[in-house]
């Protein structure tokens, strides 16, 4: 029964990955590029739900909600301003202006907020505590579900908007060849901006549900990319649905771990990742002819 | 029309640069254990920023990761020590761990492209972070010290350690500096400029990566080796910290992505920073990380590659260039 339960719980927290990951995935798929400062960002989010929290005594939610349009905002301006830049300048520039980014945000958080741990728990209300016991081994939090549920309705409504609106036409048709896009009269920039700002604001919401879930830091955000980015890289890069059962898959193996030893929860997502990824890349094929 | 590659400049500053390295050596002799602690940290930071730069600027490979090689170098030291080895010994062991180790690592990293390489990298220093902490014999998550140094008189043992750090630095630098001059140097900057036409000119990419991606980790450990005999003490939270990735990345980017000097003049700034710094602080961290970001964007080759292009300086040569013909064509570094 407790590996039932430690399953139900990898389930919980692997939508939780899936949604911080999701943002990545997306500007992955439609630019091709990894921004380091992902997880930072999802952090950022948290902290300005936070101060709304903290200026106006709102709920968790209702300070997201309010959050959100600032979040949007800065996803375009970080597009305009930096990524685009860099996309022009090849393969690598993304990472390094990202790793940079990644450095201030973390450091002015510090700045702003102290190191002192927060949590946006006490302001989320009952949903914290709130959870459905089967059996004394066995239970659902409502948080679990909740985020459960709103990660399948945000990879559902990023399904609905890329296969039925025209924006979402128009994003395809860019990630697919930009170029070609540019010629049917789709501006690429502005698809390109509008992807970034989607993506930041799902990393702010990812950041919310961090902050609700457990407490968190100024230096949260470089764990929150490497989990985004191994649910990203386990599922597949560049498949939407596949970030969701990869965040799943990496909730698996950390609860699934943790069943063994505590300390081994983490280690054991670390594993799967680098497990994929030489799966997928056949680093066996290589060491047998060192071998030889 | 002809081809060069030494001019008078760059053959007075190569062999001026063998007699600063012989000036540096009585630096123990003359200074006091302070100063020579603080050059130690100088020559670690020169070291980690030639390899990440042999690493990003020729292989075209980066790594946000090459802390678990510092953690490699630094753990190896402790662990070897602990089982009665010298602990000079236990350095030198320690480092051709790290190098060691790196081969295998590559089969694996080596076939991972941009960002999967430099988070895939992450994940292992993250990794070999965490099996540090499983242990208890090495200090488990709190670290540990590394006690039988204590058998060496201070004075004495910081001039032994920076003269070790300083022979690390000389093997590194001129290890790289032969590797660019050789035919093979050739095919490694032809990668650092176009990876894909390299490979249709029939230069095996795969392999020279490996080359690389082994030196650094060589280098990587000599500089953990290095850390770990300068301050005493390590602890997993701080050796195999993403923080080493991003002083290798501010020390290349300013100096000069995929230039010799370059590098070398980012890890000298870095020094007079934390030297005038000295409290660092989060602003500090942050001038740092858009420095960084900013010569990304719009100085790809850094500070050493202005003054290459503006003064058509060439200090130590690892290219050719082209002279007497009316356009200064130049070729290579």
């Amino acid at each position: 029964m407790t590996l039932l339960n430690a399953i139900v719980q990898g389930i919980f927290l692997g939508a939780f990955y899936a949604v911080l990951a999701c943002g990545l995935s997306i500007m992955f798929g439609v630019m091709r590029i990894i921004n380091l400062a992902h997880g930072d960002i999802a952090v950022l989010g948290a902290y300005l739900a936070f101060v709304v929290v903290e200026h106006t005594g709102a709920s968790a939610y209702v300070a997201f909600a309010a959050a959100l349009p600032v979040m949007l905002a800065l996803g375009y301006i970080l597009q305009i301003t930096i990524l685009e830049r860099s996309l022009k300048a090849g393969l690598l520039t993304p990472l390094l202006a990202t790793f940079g980014l990644s450095i201030v945000i973390q450091n002015l958080l510090l700045i702003a907020f102290s190191p002192d741990v927060r949590s946006l728990g006490p302001a989320a209300g009952a949903l914290t505590s709130a959870s459905w016991h089967v059996t004394s081994e066995l239970s659902f939090s409502a948080l679990g579900m909740v985020v459960l549920a709103v990660a399948v309705v945000v990879f559902g409504a990023l399904q609905l908007f890329l296969s039925r609106t025209r924006a979402g036409w128009a994003m395809r048709a860019t990630a697919e060849d930009a170029d070609a896009a540019e010629l049917v009269g789709i501006d690429s920039r502005s698809v390109y901006a509008r992807a970034t700002a989607i993506a930041v604001a799902i990393a702010a919401l990812g950041g919310l549900f961090l902050a609700i879930r457990s407490v968190f830091d100024p230096i949260s955000g470089p764990t929150q990319l490497i989990f985004a980015f191994e649910a990203v890289v386990i599922g597949g890069m560049g498949s939407l649905w596949g970030t969701l059962l990869g965040g799943i898959a990496l909730g698996l193996a950390q609860t699934l771990g943790a069943e063994i030893q505590p300390q081994f929860a983490v280690l054991a997502g670390h594993l799967l990742f680098l497990a994929v990824l030489i799966a997928r890349f056949g680093g066996g094929r290589l060491s047998l002819r060192v071998a030889r | 029309m002809r081809v060069e590659r030494w001019t008078r400049t760059s053959k007075v500053f190569t062999g001026g640069s063998a007699v600063v390295a012989f000036a540096l050596a009585s630096v123990p002799l003359i200074f006091d254990s302070d100063v020579v602690q603080k050059l130690t940290n100088l020559l670690i930071l020169v070291i980690l920023a030639t390899m990440w730069n042999a690493l990003a600027g020729y292989g075209g490979l980066v790594s946000v990761g090459q802390q678990a090689f510092i953690g490699i170098g630094a753990y190896g030291t402790v662990y070897l020590a602990g089982m009665g080895v010298s602990p000079y010994v236990a350095m030198l062991l320690a480092m051709v761990l790290a190098g060691v180790l790196s081969v295998p690592i590559s089969l694996f990293a080596l076939r991972l492209r941009a960002a999967q390489f430099a988070i895939g990298m992450w994940v292992i220093a993250e990794v070999a972070s965490l099996l540090v902490r499983l242990d208890k014999n090495l200090g488990a998550g709190t670290g540990i010290s590394l006690i039988q140094m204590n058998q060496f008189e201070p004075n004495f043992r910081q001039a032994y350690t920076f003269w070790m750090a300083l022979g690390f630095t000389v093997l590194f630098l001129t290890a790289l500096f032969f590797l660019l001059r050789s035919p093979l140097g050739a095919s490694l900057q032809a990668i650092r400029d176009d990876e894909d036409a390299a490979r249709s000119l029939g230069v095996r990419v795969a392999s020279r990566k490996r080359l690389l991606f082994v030196l650094a980790g060589f280098g990587c450990g000599a500089a953990g080796v290095l850390v770990v005999a300068n301050t005493l003490f390590i602890e997993p939270g701080s050796v195999f910290s993403v923080q080493w990735s991003a002083y290798m990345i501010f020390m290349v980017l300013v100096g000069g992505l995929g230039t010799f000097e370059g590098p070398i003049l980012g890890a000298i700034l870095l020094f007079a920073i934390q030297t005038t710094f000295t409290q660092g602080g989060p602003w500090y961290l942050v001038g740092l990380g858009a420095t960084a970001a900013l010569f990304a964007l719009v100085l790809p080759r850094g500070l050493w590659g202005v003054i290459e292009g503006r003064l058509g300086l060439h200090l130590l040569p690892v290219g050719y260039r082209v002279v007497g013909s009316k356009q200064k064509a130049e070729l290579g570094a």
